[in-house]
């Protein structure tokens, strides 16, 4: 679905086989547990066996003495921090409290929180050394829920963490924001919903766990290799990690089994590093699984009160959120960019919400694919069901009423520029799937929308002319999503070649200029600009190398279809001209960089039918249809997967994904046994509508994709429950056990 | 993890001789065991393969019943015509314990052996009359399949002992068996709930003449659910009988709260699924063909 007339484009709409696909599909792709460097030493990490305690005393003296350890690292081996504040990219970081995730200092603030590291000969020997530390701990009472941490008299975690008088608290930040006059709008309602929800601590669930291999040479310079969201982030946390210049680190990214959000914070290099400085040997570090759930950030359950109104012809008057993320051990969760979505599908004159970040003792959390927006979305999307259902009105109708469109404020401020919001719920009106009736006993159809920002943020690209017609490009944004592909299809585009005559490379960050983390959508946005950008300075280029060549003014070449055309007609094609270079000056490169280009938003609204086992409380998914605005869809299957996958993920939040903890704080179900994300046959083949409602911001339209997908499976799943079998789940998962409770307590 | 000796006799005295000199594990398939001394929980100074032993891999059916080679693994199981038709509870139970690489080496011996309390072969075992085979270094003796497990993790084996076989009486006439568990997912889960259940019915397929309800994940062991089986001989096969079976089952559930499921949801799963076991039990014998469910 098109809304405007599209241009006429050769490479980007096109399916290319993807560049690294021979690699990834053969094994021989290269991910960061295959490397192997000689001499290298292997490290385990000892992890904390409670939730909250203080640290009195680490011994490690035994596991020294055990043969074939060559270091022993705890936190005095990682520089004190100071009160420092350091911008990362992606937002601005309490450094002491990053050093302290990194290896726990006088305090271990979640089970799992990483204590010592030992390097040796080998992982066995280095996982028994660990077991030879003796970790002497005062335990204290863990704090695992939200609401109980922000009691005034809760034990305080973080004692650093401060209120505006100066006293300590769980509670690390408090947000607002407010537009027109919530009172009276409630006031003019004829129907208000409120109610209260609460979602659980999720993992992202990527396949590959975090690693890092680190060599700090003799001479100061320090080599990592990982698979990360971000080389350059990575590069500035370990660098100011150990106070070193940022130029004295290098990353080199190696191919990435998924992110999501959470391959953004470093976890092991800095530990590697130190291990690696005190032997003088590469050092290597991977996590298993129970690591990575336990230790690395999850994103944040939450609890939320939300209230709306609205008069009986279905316009919305007022709304109101309050609420509350779990941060996790540290401050830092998605919780402001929660509460810049609550509303944003919706233009509600009058709006407030309330935020609160709050520290427990659980991992700290991150990011997962729009973060902080699938939380509120599950919330919101309820009431503006129940709404829907209170008023006799369709929500899809009501969804094209209200939505948000270019020019609607949001509550926190900004005005959308042209965005999609209503394009995706229409696209959903004229589905097969919700033309088709769903019949049958126990069954439901469910609707929900979601937003999010997506970033821009700064990328940089180069790009060499090959004398064979090809061209190289280097990039700095590391592939989780097909973006080399995506990317290179852009620079083909511009330069009017094929998306196979470019080869596109993720190179280290010695090698490509600053370009921020892979995440936020922001990749095939702000990348792409810089690969275009790359082509037009060659273009430029080319025209004076064909001036040379014709012995004319470069003002008088065009450049036009992958070719150069000169005074009276004569032209050469690409592939001619690049064969010409050396002769005429040497080598053609192209830079380029985006960094002052934002996106607009993206919208997607999705349809689900389910049926429930009324006896169990089983759901199942019958049928499922996505339609998001990707601006411009570059490679379409890339915008289907990333669309599929997305969805997928939101309906594992949605039926089964929860950290489960027992009294002690221990979670119970750190395996993939247990942490149930679901198989391929809890799901239908998903349906993706593609609808395109180009960015202005981008020269060819494009919207990032990966993050909205995610954000409605929850409500439109619940939506779907209620209409099944009458109960309306307010809190998430919605497991067997708990749809089944909701059904007997009818 | 913890260096250890690996041994494959080719003998059961071979096997029985290496148990006798004490820290040794047995290993069939190795699908719990391997992970176990990864994760710590056992540190052996010898694992023993009994893969290579001829009684441990004994398959027979004939007219006197079913003889199941501890080592046996699930695939040859539930691809096995005579356990598909008369044994169908078995090899439902096998045909869903993990994935295709987990049932190419997972054994019914082992998962006995295991005793976790969500096994879910064992109340197949149980419900079919299965009965124990085990030998040591004094012989061979026998226990009944519901005796074998003695608490989470524990069955009745001595630590030089090997549980050798499974014997099973053959099918009565209309009779027909099933298993089911009850998981969130629809594959690679633990039972949060399992129940088998054998039925032995009249000549008119109207009445029970006997059954064996068995009961998984909802105690410190699987269960035979005694009073819930008896509670069915002599009763015609009709909604009401089949209702007080599942109550009666539902009562010996003991079960505990943990990430799989609340105890509470666990009593209400023994009811549903002891009711759809029967069912689906007494649809076998009257020589329905009910599929088989995931
Ligand atoms: C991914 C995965 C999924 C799984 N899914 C399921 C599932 O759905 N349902 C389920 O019930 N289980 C499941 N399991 C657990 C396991 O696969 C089963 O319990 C299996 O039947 C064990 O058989 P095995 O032959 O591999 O036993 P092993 O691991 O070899 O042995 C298990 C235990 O029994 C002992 N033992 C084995 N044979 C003998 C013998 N003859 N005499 C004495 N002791 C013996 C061993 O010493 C060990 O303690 C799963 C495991 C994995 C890894």
């Amino acid at each position: 679905m098109t809304t405007a007339p599209k241009p006429k484009y050769k490479v980007i709409g096109t399916r290319p086989i993807r560049h690294d696909g021979a690699d990834k599909v053969t094994g021989r792709a290269k991910y960061g547990a295959d490397i192997k460097l000689s001499g290298m030493l292997y490290a385990a990490m000892l992890r904390s066996p409670h939730a909250h305690a203080n640290i009195k005393k680490i011994d490690t003296s035994k596991a020294e003495k055990l043969p074939g350890v060559r270091a022993v690292v705890t936190s005095k081996d990682i520089p004190e921090q100071g009160d420092r504040i350091v911008e990362l990219g992606e937002g601005a970081v309490n450094m002491r409290h990053l050093a302290s995730n990194v290896l726990a200092r006088e305090k271990v603030n979640y089970r799992g929180h990483a204590v010592a590291a030992v390097a040796a000969d080998n992982i066995h020997i280095a996982e028994e050394a660990c077991k030879l530390i003796e970790v002497e701990y005062e335990v204290l009472a863990p704090v695992m829920d939200v609401i109980e941490a922000m009691k005034p008299g809760a034990l305080v975690i973080n004692p650093d963490v401060k209120d505006e008088n100066g006293k300590p608290t769980n509670v690390a930040k408090t947000f607002c924001f407010e537009k027109g006059d919530v009172a009276k709008g409630f006031a003019a309602a004829d129907v208000v919903i409120e109610k209260e929800f609460r979602t659980a601590t999720v993992h992202q669930g990527y396949i590959e766990p975090h690693n890092a291999t680190v060599h700090w040479n003799n001479d100061g310079k320090v080599t990592v290799w990982m698979s990360t969201q971000g080389t350059f982030s990575a590069r500035q946390q370990t660098a100011e990690l150990h106070r070193i210049p940022i130029s004295d680190v290098k990353v080199i990214p190696m191919e990435i089994g998924g992110g999501f959000g959470g391959k953004i914070s470093v976890y092991l290099p800095p530990v590697a590093a130190a291990l690696s400085k005190k032997t003088g040997k590469p050092v290597k570090l991977v996590m298993d699984r129970a690591a990575v759930f336990e230790a690395t950030g999850p994103t944040p359950g939450s609890v939320m009160k939300v209230k709306i109104g609205a008069k009986k012809d279905g316009s919305l008057v007022a709304g109101e959120a309050w609420v509350a993320f779990e941060a996790g051990g540290y401050p830092g969760s998605p919780i402001g960019m929660g509460c810049m979505c609550v509303f944003a599908c919706y233009d509600i004159p009058n709006a407030k919400v309330d935020g609160f970040d709050v520290c427990v003792n659980r991992p700290r959390t991150n990011a997962y694919r729009a973060p902080g927006s699938t939380q509120v979305a599950f919330a919101v999307e309820s009431i503006i069901d129940e709404i829907c259902e209170k008023l006799k009105l369709d929500p899809i109708e009501f969804r094209l009423k209200n939505g948000s469109q270019e020019g609607t404020r949001r509550v926190d401020g900004p005005v959308f520029p042209r965005i999609g919001m209503k394009e995706t719920v229409q696209a959903i009106k004229d589905s097969d799937h919700w033309r088709q009736p769903l019949n049958g006993k126990n069954r439901g159809r469910g609707v929900a929308t979601g937003f999010w920002f997506n970033c821009g943020l700064k990328s940089a690209a180069s790009a060499t002319v090959n004398p064979d017609g090809t061209v190289s490009l280097l990039e700095g944004s590391t592939d989780i999503g097909g973006s080399r592909t995506a990317i290179a299809m852009q620079l083909a585009e511009t330069l009017g070649i094929k998306a196979e005559e470019v080869k596109p490379s993720v190179v280290d960050t010695d090698s490509v200029g600053y370009t921020d983390v892979t995440g936020g959508s922001r990749v095939t946005f702000a990348t792409g600009i810089a690969a275009i950008e790359a082509g037009k300075d060659i273009i430029n280029q080319l025209k004076e190398r064909a001036a040379i060549i014709w012995e004319c003014d470069a003002g008088q070449v065009r450049y036009e279809d992958g070719s150069v055309h000169g005074p009276k007609g004569v032209s050469l094609t690409f592939k001619q001209l690049a064969d010409k270079l050396h002769h005429t000056g040497g080598a053609v490169i192209g830079r380029g960089t985006s960094s002052e280009a934002t996106q607009g938003g993206a919208f997607g609204t999705h349809a689900v039918d389910v049926e429930v086992d009324p006896e169990t409380g089983k759901v199942t998914i019958l049928r499922y249809t996505v339609a998001q605005d990707a601006g411009t869809a570059i490679h379409p299957s890339y915008v289907e997967g990333q669309f599929t996958g997305g969805a997928v993920q939101g309906i594992g939040w949605a039926l089964n994904e929860e950290y489960w903890y027992d009294t002690n704080g221990t979670m119970r179900n750190s395996t993939y046994l247990d942490y149930r994300i679901p198989t391929c046959y809890d799901l239908p083949k998903i349906e993706t509508i593609i609808v395109e409602v180009p960015d202005p911001q981008h020269p060819f339209g494009v919207r990032g994709v990966g993050e909205v997908p995610i954000v409605p499976p929850p409500a439109a799943i619940a939506n779907a429950i209620h209409q099944a079998i009458g109960v309306r789940m307010t809190e998430l998962p919605m497991s067997p056990p708990r749809v089944m409770k909701a059904i007997l307590s009818k | 993890m913890r260096d250890f000796e690996y041994e494959a006799p080719t003998s059961l005295g071979g096997a029985l001789a290496v148990l006798s000199k004490g820290t040794a594990k047995t290993m069939a398939g190795g699908t719990d065991l391997i992970d176990q001394v990864r994760m710590g929980r056992h540190a052996p100074d010898v694992i023993v393969d009994i893969k290579k032993i001829p009684e441990l891999n004994v398959l027979q059916h004939d007219a006197s019943g079913l003889r199941l080679g501890a080592a046996v693994p699930c695939y040859k199981i539930y691809g096995h015509c005579g356990i598909v038709s008369d044994y169908s509870a078995l090899a439902d139970s096998c045909r869903i314990i993990g994935g295709i690489q987990i049932q190419s080496r997972a054994s019914v011996g082992g998962n006995m052996c295991n005793a976790g309390p969500a096994a879910d072969s064992t109340p197949a075992v149980i419900a079919l009359g299965g009965v124990c085979v085990i030998a040591g270094p004094k012989g061979t003796r026998e226990l009944p399949a519901e005796a074998f497990c003695v608490g989470p993790g524990k069955n009745a084996l001595q630590p030089d002992e090997l549980l050798v076989e499974i014997k099973f009486p053959a099918r009565a006439a209309h009779s027909g068996s099933h298993y089911r568990r009850f998981i969130p997912r629809n594959e690679m889960d633990i039972a949060v709930v399992g129940v088998a259940a054998s039925v032995v019915l009249d000549d008119s397929g109207q009445k029970f003449v006997s059954a064996r309800i068995a009961l998984g994940a909802v105690a410190p062991t699987p269960l035979l659910a005694q009073a819930a089986s008896e509670s069915l001989a002599g009763q015609p096969v009709n909604e009401s009988s089949i209702a007080k079976a599942a109550e009666l089952a539902r009562s010996i559930a003991k079960p505990i709260d943990d990430m799989r499921g609340t105890a509470e949801y666990r009593v209400h799963l023994v009811g549903v699924l002891t009711q759809r076991v029967i069912t689906a039990a007494v649809a076998r014998a009257r020589g329905e063909n009910i599929g088989h469910a995931h």
